[in-house]
């Protein structure tokens, strides 16, 4: 088997806050292989994006493994991972505050480039973010215009010319168009696809939107505090949820599909609880409605079908 | 036919800023009747916002100007009530639920004594103890126990502030409730849980609400009729059974739709609205869609288009022309 582009082994991140260990991301495997889209879901503080950063190293892990192309980055040296970083990239929500509102779009597209110094010489930098900026379908006229003169959807273009810049192979995407209307969400998601066919980029894709992380992903892992719960190709998951709560997930979801519309809901009880030194066991089982004493045992990714992963004591035996 | 509950006419508002003057509704017409549930469904700028600050006369001073039009609400004229008058229906006959619930309480009161202040102002009749027992039915209604009204908003998560924010807007029974966003800032399966809530309130009370959402799934769940807005109008309005058929819609309503990516069907690509949101401070002569419209005709550009009529249903688009000769 080929090595996966990127592939986690029991990766943790515990937040020390005053009431105790906040265990944010526990124990998450993942691979994700050279031109695929790992889909990752989850609600408000499941983790998702915290996973993200740990895997790009912003922030440092508490334990396991982040291998990219078979090597562990976490022991790597400022040095080594200054050239790791330029195939790691990343794609962050905010439009708005993820841009340094001093620069103009060029020098923020440029910033990346002249920092490790890919390209040289003025007027090469100036031609190369003139491409980017083409690329990402930012016209040449907004060069030297700042972020607050333009809107979310453009402003989202500058964020992906720039984390273009230093042609990665791997982009972490955290919810970039949840801020945007729909109409924009479309055009944004549409030059994401182009850009992953054109350049061959692998990403994770970060968002709570089930509708869009079906229609952009190869498969799809769901989180609840900090763990994996179900994870799956993108169409098995959505024909067959196995875990209680992706079946929950999926039934919530309001639909534009008027057979659907009276159709019962599955309304989870309860809100999700304090991730804080949490119990051991599923951490989903005080909201569950199947949860029986097996569920406070820790649970394990089992292989239900070919790919497709849950962790449940009752629906995965 | 029943008595209309709410009728906006002609309503024209705009915004007096410094650089521009910002045209954010023109020429909106909505009806509503008791009981009704309507969707209003718009994107950032569309003036769904505007319009429900203009019910409630909650335009910010100065700066925002009703210029034009009629708010009739129980055959009033809202537009001519006092500044008092208008104290007194706030709250009691027409309530707000603001989008952001993390905002709209405030930090240093109880939230108790936050549902209080809705009865004293409305009801100061009540003895001490009424009032109590009505804010212990209330919150139970919304699933709060009563026993956690002593406590402070930041002590409840975003779920069950927007439920604290709906028992305050429903305690005096209003007969128009406006929910602006109210599950905007939510997730998925809270979101399902406070729209649940929300239904069967409104059956309690028998309240109308116009439910204001981005969110074309949301309102196709909770609505009867829904009103798609575009730079200040109402271009398609009719029963959620005809328009989501999307058979016939408005370029701009099928532009939508076909952004919004499927639970059920593939597609390999979406079809996106071309373009940018018209500029309000500029608005063209035209049907305000024309320059991003696929099948835009000469006349959309030089005439804005009247609305067409089929039953219900109605679009404000030349493209059903025919349909006036019903």
């Amino acid at each position: 088997m080929t090595t996966p582009l990127i592939e986690t082994k029991g990766l943790k991140k515990y937040f020390n806050t005053p009431g105790g260990s906040l265990h944010a991301v526990d124990n998450v495997d993942l691979k994700i292989s050279s031109g695929e889209t790992l889909g990752v879901v989850g609600e408000s503080g499941c983790g998702k994006s915290t996973l993200g950063r740990t895997i790009l190293r912003l922030v440092d892990a508490t334990a396991g493994e982040v291998l990219y192309d078979g090597q562990n980055i976490l022991n790597f040296s400022q040095q080594q991972m200054r050239d790791v970083r330029m195939n790691m990239q990343m794609i962050f929500q905010d439009p708005f505050t993820s841009l340094n509102p001093r620069l103009s779009v060029g020098e923020i597209i440029a910033d990346p480039i002249e920092v490790s110094r890919t390209v040289r010489g003025r007027r090469e930098i100036r031609e190369k973010v003139r491409e980017l900026m083409d690329v990402c379908g930012l016209p040449e006229r907004y060069v030297n215009t700042y972020p607050h003169e333009l809107d979310g959807g453009r402003r989202q273009r500058i964020g992906m010319a720039r984390a273009l810049a230093l042609n990665p192979k791997f982009i972490v995407c955290d919810e970039p168009v949840s801020a945007l209307d729909v109409s924009i969400q479309a055009q944004i998601l549409n030059l994401l696809m182009d850009l992953q066919q054109s350049k061959g980029l692998s990403y994770m894709f970060i968002t709570h939107n089930l509708c869009v992380v079906r229609h952009i992903s190869n498969r799809i892992m769901v989180m609840y505090m900090g763990n994996v719960v179900e994870v799956a190709s993108r169409d098995d998951l959505f024909s067959h949820p196995t875990h209680p709560y992706t079946k929950a997930l999926l039934s919530a979801i309001p639909t534009t599909d008027l057979s659907r519309r009276n159709s019962a809901r599955q309304i989870l009880k309860g809100e999700v609880a304090n991730p804080v030194d949490p119990k051991p066991g599923c951490r989903f089982n005080p909201r569950c409605p199947y949860a029986t004493k097996s569920c406070q045992e820790q649970q394990t990714l089992k292989e239900i079908a070919s790919g497709h992963y849950v962790a449940c004591s009752v629906f995965a035996g | 036919m029943e008595r209309k509950l709410l009728e906006v006419r002609n309503l024209h508002v705009r915004y007096n800023t410094d650089e521009a003057v910002v045209y954010a509704l023109n020429g909106l017409d909505i009806d509503l009747e008791k009981g009704e549930t309507l969707g209003l469904v718009g994107e950032t700028g569309a003036g769904k916002t505007t319009l429900a600050l203009s019910i409630m006369q909650l335009l910010p001073q100065k700066v925002g100007q009703i210029t034009g039009g009629s708010i009739l609400y129980d055959e009033k004229e809202l537009l001519k009530f006092s500044v008092k008058d208008m104290l007194a229906l706030r709250g009691d006959k027409i309530s707000m639920i603001f989008q952001d619930p993390m905002t709209s309480l405030n930090p240093v009161m109880s939230v108790g004594d936050q549902i209080s202040e809705v009865l004293e102002q409305h009801f100061p009749e009540l003895s001490k103890e009424q009032k109590s027992e009505k804010i212990d039915e209330i919150m139970n209604m919304v699933g709060i126990p009563s026993s956690r009204k002593v406590e402070y908003p930041h002590q409840f998560s975003g779920g069950m502030k927007q439920r604290i924010v709906i028992a305050m807007a429903l305690i005096a029974e209003p007969d128009l409730l406006i929910a602006d966003e109210p599950t905007t800032a939510l997730d998925v399966t809270i979101q399902a849980q406070i729209l649940e809530l929300i239904r069967q309130l409104k059956v309690k009370f028998n309240s109308a609400m116009i439910l204001i959402s981005h969110d074309l799934g949301v309102v196709a769940e909770v609505c009867d009729n829904v009103a798609i807005m575009y730079a200040g109008e109402v271009i398609e309005y009719g029963p959620i059974e005809t328009v989501y058929l999307k058979k016939d819609n408005h370029p701009y309503t099928r532009g939508l739709f076909n952004s919004l990516p499927e639970l059920t069907r593939n597609v390999d690509r979406l079809e996106p609205i071309m373009g940018y949101m018209v500029d309000p401070t500029n608005l063209p002569a035209g049907c305000s869609f024309a320059a991003r419209c696929d099948r835009c005709m000469d006349i959309c550009i030089s005439k804005k288009p009247p609305v067409f009529s089929d039953g219900a249903h109605s679009i404000k688009c030349y493209l059903y022309q025919h349909w006036a000769d019903k």
